[in-house]
């Protein structure tokens, strides 16, 4: 029996090699029921695997797994009340998109008719009302991205996982899917464990964001959490590319002897000799490289001893590459992380 | 820095006709499809025309000679009871081949296109090429001595104390024979050493187009490894399988060296037709006779297509 409090998915020590590669290196983390939690990391981090983990397709070497508090290590995919988006959507290529929907509950037993009704209802509830007669084959990525959701969906998953499902979609199309996507898991109230490498994709979707780096998790906490406050040179630079200030530098500018995080949007690009307010430190150096990015301008600045990159609102700009500037940022910027890693 | 021109300009046969072929790509096409469509064009759907023209002559039974008037008279004789024991025989020892190699080809087929990797891999397709790089009389002549009543079989089965299980498979009626080389059940094991090949390697190549998140989407759905088989796996094979059974079968349906060689003296449709056209001269039925595999075969694609098992490809 479940009991009342237990997480949703809980993983314990768990270890997972393939041969000397430690894929999943103890991994212990708590996902609470109705959670849109994000698993974010470079490839090759474990993230992945530990989305396998949880559907049952690998088996931890080591540590105990939980879904809903009921023991998950030994019980094959096809007993877990949890279901996969996959990557490559994997939507079955001989089958018609009602029948790829109401596969699984075809597999249970449920009578044609009821099974129809259900698998349209979930087209719809992903806009593909009146596609239950096309193949796969003959849909958009995006269109078989949704496909890949309703079938999996229809089944009333306790966990939905889903392995970077927007990772073969263009922006434009990408930026909807994230909305729909956090739309209808504040509908369903179904916990949610999505893995990406995109850390924008994660940010601004998750309720939790896990960040992986090599085979174990950095960091867990709220997106502002990861973001504002890393605890890591790995998860500072993984995470929107921030500043890794060396301890010596950061001690020269007011801040602590640690290694220390300064987001590039923190930093203000003003002319050589800008007089500096309070609270404030600066370093002056000279424009290496300008990249002008649309919303943002992108400043890669050389100061000496580091190189540091700045970010500002869009505009365009007077400065030009090899000009004096001032770089200026306010102090509380200065994030100091733990550990030297 | 030496001036370089934007558009060049050389001229000569080569580049004109470069020039040619580039401007007009679909005559480029016509001249490269061109020798093969003859060459199946006549070589080909020719010869089978004038086969199947020759089946509506008949045989004068009196001069010998070919009576070059449209008839069905040469049907008729097709449909004559010791010619129709002919067709039965060999569609059923084909069926019967076809549906052994299938059994047994498929998890090889599916072993290699799932699990084997690197040298296992090649090692898997020497295996299963090999034996088609030697003679075809040689293999058959040596299945001959393996089934042969003094032969290596026997010696196994007699070391194994599995005489009485020979015995007992000879002693069948209508499958048995004096020895396995002189019984349907030699030919029915030499066809199917003979033709295995030909249904590993297609089934292997469709397995190969089936990526394991497939069968990973079906066991997440809540399906069984034996539901999967057969609502994932096995219906994405079929056409593999079918283009296999294609080979097996028609190979099957007009091979008239192995039942000559293994096998009881009760006729097959290849070996009908190799008596027909040779001593006997009777052309005419000869060529009904290689219509009916090719009758066979179209019935047989079109239920299968039918049936949706090209539906995938």
């Amino acid at each position: 029996m479940a009991q009342p409090m237990s997480p949703a998915v809980r993983f314990v020590s768990c270890c997972r090699h393939f041969g000397q590669v430690r894929a999943v290196d103890g991994v212990t983390l708590d996902i609470a029921e109705g959670e849109f939690f994000a698993m974010l990391g470079p490839s090759g981090s474990g993230k992945t695997t530990c989305l396998r983990l949880i559907a049952g397709f690998e088996q931890p070497n080591e540590g105990h797994i939980e879904i809903f508090g009921e023991t998950a290590e030994g019980v094959p995919p096809y007993k877990r009340n949890v279901n996969t988006v996959f990557q490559d959507y994997a939507l079955f290529p001989h089958m018609t998109v009602g029948e790829n929907v109401a596969y699984g509950l075809m597999i249970k037993g449920v009578p044609r008719a009821e099974r129809n009704a259900k698998a349209n209802a979930a087209l719809a509830m992903v806009k593909l009302a009146g596609y239950e007669g096309r193949r796969p084959a003959q849909l958009s990525g995006g269109q078989r991205q949704r496909v890949a959701l309703a079938r999996a969906l229809v089944n009333g998953p306790k966990v939905l996982l889903l392995d970077e499902p927007l990772g073969a979609l263009d922006l434009k199309l990408r930026e909807q899917m994230q909305e729909e996507l956090k739309a209808l898991q504040k509908e369903l109230g179904i916990t949610f464990v999505f893995v990406t490498h995109d850390q924008g994709e994660a940010l601004s979707m998750a309720d939790r964001v896990a960040v992986f780096n090599d085979g174990k998790i950095v960091q867990v906490g709220s997106p502002a959490d990861v973001y504002e406050r890393p605890r890591s040179r790995f998860v500072a630079d993984f995470v929107g590319s921030s500043n890794v200030l060396p301890p010596e530098f950061a001690s020269r500018h007011g801040g602590a002897a640690k290694w220390t995080s300064l987001r590039p949007e923190k930093i203000g690009v003003f002319p050589a000799g800008k007089k500096i307010g309070d609270g404030e430190d600066h370093a002056d150096g000279v424009i290496k490289m300008i990249s002008y990015q649309g919303a943002v301008t992108r400043f890669s600045v050389e100061t000496g001893d580091t190189r540091l990159n700045a970010e500002t609102a869009a505009g365009e700009t007077n400065f030009k590459q090899g000009d004096d500037v001032r770089l200026i940022w306010p102090r509380s910027a200065m994030v100091a992380m733990e550990g030297g890693a | 820095m030496s001036h370089v021109a934007a558009v060049e300009r050389r001229s000569g046969i080569s580049d004109t006709l470069s020039d040619v072929f580039f401007a007009r790509p679909k005559l480029l096409t016509l001249l490269l499809l061109l020798p093969p469509l003859l060459w199946i064009g006549i070589v080909y759907v020719g010869s089978l025309f004038a086969l199947l023209l020759q089946s509506f002559y008949s045989l004068d039974d009196f001069s010998g000679l070919i009576v070059h008037e449209f008839t069905l008279s040469t049907y008729a004789q097709l449909l004559e009871e010791a010619n129709v024991q002919i067709i039965i025989r060999t569609v059923s020892m084909a069926a019967l081949v076809t549906l052994a190699c299938a059994v047994i080809a498929f998890p090889i087929a599916y072993y290699a296109a799932r699990y084997a990797r690197g040298w296992t891999k090649a090692m898997f397709y020497l295996a299963v090429m090999m034996p088609l790089w030697s003679s075809y009389l040689v293999k058959v002549y040596a299945w001959k001595l393996i089934l042969a009543k003094e032969g290596i079989l026997t010696w196994i089965a007699k070391g194994l104390h599995l005489s009485w299980l020979l015995d007992g498979i000879l002693a069948l009626p209508v499958i048995g024979g004096p020895s396995l080389s002189f019984s349907y059940v030699g030919t029915f094991l030499v066809f199917v050493y003979i033709w295995i090949p030909y249904m590993i390697l297609p089934t292997q190549a469709a397995l190969e187009r089936v990526p394991l998140s497939y069968i990973e989407a079906s066991a997440d759905l809540g399906a069984k490894p034996k539901q999967t088989f057969w609502t994932v796996i096995f219906p994405l094979a079929l056409p593999g399988i079918i283009a296999g059974s294609i080979f097996t079968f028609s190979l099957t349906l007009g091979d008239y060296i192995v039942p000559t060689i293994v096998g009881n003296s009760r006729l097959m449709i290849g070996q009908a037709v190799y008596t027909l056209q040779g001593t006997a001269g009777n052309v005419p039925l000869a060529a009904a006779f290689t219509v009916v595999p090719m009758v066979i075969m179209g019935i047989y694609l079109y239920v299968a297509k039918r049936m949706g098992a090209f539906d995938v490809l």
